[in-house]
């Protein structure tokens, strides 16, 4: 297991599906008095094209925040975000990534099929069947029987899998996903896990997934950055030793290698025995 | 879909009572109605209180059914009025506020209209429309209606517009949705509830603007004209039908626009 303390250097930042440099984003207080609220600070991290990479840490540590800067629905104060060697800004535009928010977001005046629709409505591509295509994601996140419900007629996990599949409608090579399986039962979970890895491993998507389990992270991760709340900052990148490994495999799960990894990620989170090589703890 | 599968046992439960739900929760209000109805009847004969004081409900009902088909006609001329206003009103009202909820200058321009809308004394202008367009004219009452209803409405539709959620704003900026898409996605769709409870709030002022337009002149088509004209004839229980005719057609305005805000507001947040 290599743990180390921040993201290893790579020349070739074109390839790179997302790579955020110094970015630093204070709220500034609405009252008087009141502190400023420093979400992120002078935060740097490469995702590399096709890696999946997990931010874990703390509520309130900047997860979101993060994540928002990539998806261009929010701007750094300082340091700066490509995505596919673009501005973050040209890559919404031209609607390289898919995003599902902590919160579905569906829209509630529209069915399950509908919702999923969304985004192929938008931006239509030529020649490609609608109908099909959302038959087929309903399918893929199992709510075959559920295509003609509205969401309010949806527990929140089946939402959850709703705003999935909308992100996943046009197959971005950019999935960004703030924790998408909270409210998923832990077997469904474990499901929406391998079927996320098989998508990834067939169109080659690169991801950027928030979760708050340890296990998950390791799981579907090939790097885990951890992080530390006021001033939101990367503690460390944790690098999962999955080389070889059948991605996605059950298998995986019960593997020493996997709770290696477990253990590592913990430590980190907790300022356990990594707090000896030289991590900043504040 | 909900009801069919939520309230499985309600059925059930009223089987077990022996009445129907819906003549359940119909049957105080129609109990009330009856009794008060016989004691009306009662106290006007045993006090013997004069016609033109308050007619027997029997007296009232035998005129009803007498005038039947002229209530029925004047009930549709009125409510003609009526429902032209609401709906062109309702039109204009909606389209502004969309127009005053996408820009700031808008709404700063219709801010001051709206508050005097909405202090125009309606008996005020009826005489004046009358002027303007003749005194065999339609027009003035529909614009009388208009301008009743408008403030309701575009109330209701400007907050309704802005209460797109942060993660629907974000949804939308992620997708790249902008300008009229994103008004025809999101956030009329999230109005329209709002919208359509305007519309039911409007409903009965519809009615009672075109009534009201009535008393001060114009042609003797509706209702509002049979009622003073009943009146001064002294036909006191012939008056007390028409309003009666009054009564149904305002009922009938408002438990439309009910049951559309209802099918509306179906699977979103209304007001
Ligand atoms: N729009 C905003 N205005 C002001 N403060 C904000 C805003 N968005 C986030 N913050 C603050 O920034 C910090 C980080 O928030 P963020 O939502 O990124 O946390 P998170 O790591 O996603 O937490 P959680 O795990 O609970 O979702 C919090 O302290 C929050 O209060
Ligand atoms: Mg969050």
């Amino acid at each position: 297991m290599t743990i180390i303390i921040d993201t290893p250097e790579r020349l070739d930042t074109t390839t790179d599906a997302v790579s955020v440099d110094g970015v630093t984003r204070i709220f500034s207080a609405r009252k008087r008095g009141a502190a400023d609220v420093v979400a992120l600070s002078d935060v740097s991290l490469t995702v590399h094209a096709g890696e999946f990479v997990s931010l874990i840490g703390p509520s309130g540590c900047g997860k979101s925040t993060l994540l928002r800067q990539i998806a261009d629905l929010d701007q750094p104060d300082a340091g700066s975000v490509s995505v596919f060697g673009k501005t973050a800004r040209r890559a919404r535009l031209d609607q390289d990534y898919g995003i599902a928010f902590q919160q579905a977001g569906l829209l509630p005046w529209r069915t399950v099929s509908q919702n999923i629709a969304l985004p192929l409505q938008m931006h239509r591509e030529r020649g490609l069947d609608v109908a099909a295509r959302v038959r087929e994601l309903i399918e893929l996140v199992g709510l075959g029987d559920f295509a003609d419900r509205y969401p309010d007629q949806l527990s929140g996990g089946m939402q959850q899998r709703v705003a999935i599949a909308r992100s996943l409608a046009r197959n971005p090579k950019l999935l960004l996903m703030d924790e998408p399986f909270g409210a998923l039962d832990e077997m469904t979970r474990e499901r929406m896990q391998s079927e996320l890895l098989r998508i990834c491993g067939e169109t080659g998507a690169a991801v950027v997934f928030v979760t708050h389990s340890i296990p998950e992270a390791v799981f579907l991760s090939h790097r885990v950055v951890v992080m530390s709340p006021r001033p939101g900052r990367v503690k460390e990148v944790v690098v999962m030793e999955r080389a070889g490994a059948p991605v996605g495999s059950d298998a995986v799960r019960d593997d020493a290698a996997f709770f290696r990894g477990v253990t590592a990620v913990r430590e980190a989170l907790h300022d356990g025995a990594a707090a000896g090589q030289g991590v900043e703890n504040r | 879909m909900t009801a069919a599968t939520a309230v499985p046992s309600a059925p059930v439960v009223a089987r077990r009572r022996g009445l129907p739900p819906a003549l359940a929760s119909a049957l105080p209000p129609l109990v009330l109605v009856v009794v008060a109805l016989l004691l009306w009847e009662l106290a006007v004969r045993a006090l013997e209180i004069p016609a033109f004081l308050l007619p027997a409900p029997s007296a009232i009902g035998a005129e009803f059914a007498r005038l039947t088909p002229q209530i029925v006609e004047a009930s549709v001329a009125t409510g003609t009025n009526a429902l032209l206003g609401l709906v062109i009103s309702a039109v204009v009202a909606v389209l502004l506020a969309i127009a005053a909820s996408g820009a700031r200058v808008v709404d700063g321009m219709l801010a001051p209209v709206v508050v005097a809308l909405a202090v125009v004394p309606i008996a005020a202008v009826a005489p004046v429309f009358y002027i303007m367009f003749g005194s065999s004219s339609e027009t003035g009452r529909v614009i009388v209606v208009a301008i009743a209803v408008f403030v309701p409405v575009f109330v209701n539709a400007l907050r309704g517009l802005r209460q797109v959620s942060p993660v629907h704003r974000e949804l939308l900026r992620a997708l790249n949705i902008t300008g009229w898409r994103a008004v025809r996605t999101v956030t009329v769709p999230t109005a329209l509830p709002f919208v359509f409870t305007g519309l039911r709030q409007a409903s009965s002022l519809a009615v009672i603007s075109a009534l009201v337009s009535e008393y001060f002149g114009g042609p003797k088509t509706g209702i509002g004209s049979q009622i003073t004209t009943a009146a001064s004839g002294s036909n006191y229980a012939q008056a007390w039908a028409f309003v009666l005719g009054a009564i149904v057609t305002g009922l009938a305005f408002y438990l439309v626009t009910l049951a559309l805000e209802r099918v509306v507001s179906r699977h979103r947040p209304s007001p």
